[in-house]
């Protein structure tokens, strides 16, 4: 079994981001950026099923993204996948999950041995959106479970079951391979890379394609372009009911009636 | 292509999300500008039933795929089945919620299309042919804006709770179309074996549309008691912060946060809960949010639309009956 799993470098949830002047983008000086924290679910579930099975022969770790990003495929490296491929190119605008996925779905199409299950996180934090994954599965014609919390391949490697929550529901859904797996918070959690990984990490190989090999669909560009971000509209300040307990809670309650309308 | 709006009616077991009827609205809106009229699509098995209360909130037009396939949601199945009904329909822009599903067939659908997208959308507003969507950024710190172009078809899924639905109109016949759907080879290689309720009797976070949430501070899962009697005067969903699932008070599917869930209820009622971060990023979309703290420089005020600097332990059973006696 080969597994892909698919790891995007964004800002560190704990950071301050500051957005630029203009508002076309953030302010990326001295921000820590970090392996998106549901991708890393990916990346440590590829590495379980390894340890646990004896029939996982690679684990290779893509990002898309700048230089930088060579860093999130370090960490990949270091929790334990065997190789890395770096999409390092411009043209890969970060912001247009539908162009990411198309490039992603041509370089793993030039894979020759190909990918049996392909593993990202449910969304990742700098987009809140979570296209990526299923835009993927389509594009490489393989069927997707979204959202995974728990799985379970079977021992033959050419199927699996996966459970996943829905709204109020819990879906037990079976599977041929390949798929594309995207991971929710609960099924792993990930390891911390050690030191010493992370030194041999440096040592692994890593493949790098660009525009050169991989085409960036006009027509995708066009379609989806990100035009702002700024920070949201400031929310007036909070009301503060006063007084006893009692009165607090008759003036809330009257509050969430005639002025919210809530309740 | 159309000037017209189609909205993906979610259903599961014959029952429609409340939330597409928000979707409604919100198409009529949009023709009104493109000047095109509203139409719908519902796929589902033994669902012909659901095509008048469509059309009673507005639908003009209902694209209906039944087949016993569609039994229950399958991301590649369904992508078919919607993009059949857009072959004929022609859309400008397909509007659904976003939900599991939504995101899951959004993100199919534009990708086969070769459509425009956006994700979780609190606004969408035209400008030329084009769609300026509104949607949040680095786990909701940031409010963002993408263009959709006009000249492609334009996918959005929308946020719930944001835009409100109209009162049904009675009487209003809908009219059907009936669309045939062929399954590609590859729409069979995924079968649902069973769908779990979970846990009985309460609701799902993400279905609430009331949340009554906990921090740490409530001490012990016996303590959540009370909140659980307040969702229920309220016919809400109780939530907990990451805190309060580590110490084990309640599981983490009913974590609320950026590594738990997302939230946009009605009205999100934070007991004891300070607001990190991570928190606020699965609860800031919310539309009224109060909060019950002892801490008056918690962060979770600021975000709150009231808020009330007193022991949760007084406030909260307080709260439960005043409401209980307003609403008996």
């Amino acid at each position: 079994m080969r597994i892909l799993t698919i790891v995007k470098q964004v800002p560190d949830s704990n950071a301050t981001i500051k957005v630029k002047p203009d508002e076309s983008g953030i302010d990326s000086a001295g921000l820590k950026l970090v392996p998106d924290p549901f991708d890393e679910f990916g990346i440590e579930l590829a590495v379980q099923l390894r340890e646990k099975r004896g029939d996982v022969e690679e684990i290779v770790a893509l990002t898309v993204g700048p230089d930088k990003a060579a860093e999130a495929l370090r960490v990949a490296l270091a929790m334990g996948a065997d190789k890395g491929m770096h999409l390092n190119d411009g043209a890969f605008d970060l912001t247009n999950e539908l162009l990411l996925a198309s490039i992603v779905a041509q370089a793993i199409k030039r894979d020759e041995a190909g990918f049996d299950l392909l593993l990202c996180g449910k969304y990742n934090i700098d987009l809140d959106s979570g296209a990526f994954g299923p835009a993927l599965a389509e594009y490489l014609d393989i069927p997707h479970v979204g959202a995974v919390t728990g799985l379970d391949v079977s021992e033959d490697g050419k199927s699996f079951e996966a459970r996943r929550r829905i709204e109020g529901a819990e879906e037990v859904v079976e599977c041929g391979l390949p798929a594309l797996l995207t991971i929710e918070k609960g099924l792993v959690e990930p390891r911390y890379p050690s030191l010493p990984n992370l030194m041999k990490a440096k040592k692994k190989p890593v493949d790098v394609l660009t525009s050169a090999e991989l085409q960036t669909d006009e027509s995708l560009q066009v379609a989806t372009q990100f035009q702002s971000v700024a920070p949201p509209a400031p929310k007036p300040d909070c009301k503060f009911v006063e007084g006893e307990p009692e009165d607090m809670v008759k003036e809330l309650v009257r509050l969430l009636r005639e002025e919210a309308k809530v309740v | 292509m159309t000037n017209n709006i189609l909205v993906f009616i979610e259903q599961r077991e014959s029952k429609i999300l409340p939330a597409s009827f928000q979707l409604l609205a919100l198409a009529e809106q949009l023709a009104s500008e493109t000047g095109g009229e509203v139409q719908a699509c519902i796929v589902g098995q033994s669902i012909a039933g659901l095509a008048d209360t469509s059309a009673s909130y507005g639908a003009k037009k209902t694209y209906v795929v039944d087949g016993e396939e569609f039994a229950y949601y399958r991301a590649s199945p369904y992508a078919t089945a919607l993009s059949a009904v857009i072959d004929k329909a022609d859309p400008k822009a397909v509007l659904i919620s976003t939900t599991f599903m939504g995101r899951d067939l959004a993100s199919r659908v534009a990708a086969r299309k070769k459509a425009a997208l956006a994700i979780d959308c609190t606004q969408l507003k035209l400008e030329g042919g084009d769609l300026i969507a509104t949607k949040t950024m680095y786990a909701g710190k940031f409010s963002a804006t993408f263009r959709l172009s006009g000249s492609q078809l334009q996918v959005a899924t929308v946020r719930s709770n944001v835009f409100a639905a109209k009162e049904p109109q009675s009487g209003v016949t809908a009219t059907v179309e009936n669309v045939a759907v062929t399954l590609g080879e590859g729409d069979g290689r995924l079968k649902v074996k069973e769908v779990v309720a979970s846990s009985s009797g309460i609701k799902d976070v993400t279905e609430g549309d009331v949340v009554v949430s906990g921090g740490r501070s409530l001490k012990s899962e016996e303590n959540f008691k009370i909140l659980f009697q307040l969702a229920e005067v309220l016919d809400g969903a109780v939530g907990a912060s990451r805190a309060a699932c580590d110490a084990g008070y309640q599981p983490h599917t009913r974590q609320v946060g950026l590594t738990g869930k997302v939230v946009t209820p009605k009205l999100y009622i934070a007991c004891g809960i300070d607001g990190a971060i991570q928190l606020l990023a699965g609860m800031r979309g919310s539309k009224v949010i109060v909060a019950i703290n002892t801490k008056k420089e918690a962060p979770i005020f600021k975000v709150a639309t009231y808020g009330c600097v007193a022991d949760l332990f007084a406030i909260v059973p307080l709260l439960t009956e005043e409401i209980t006696r307003l609403k008996g």
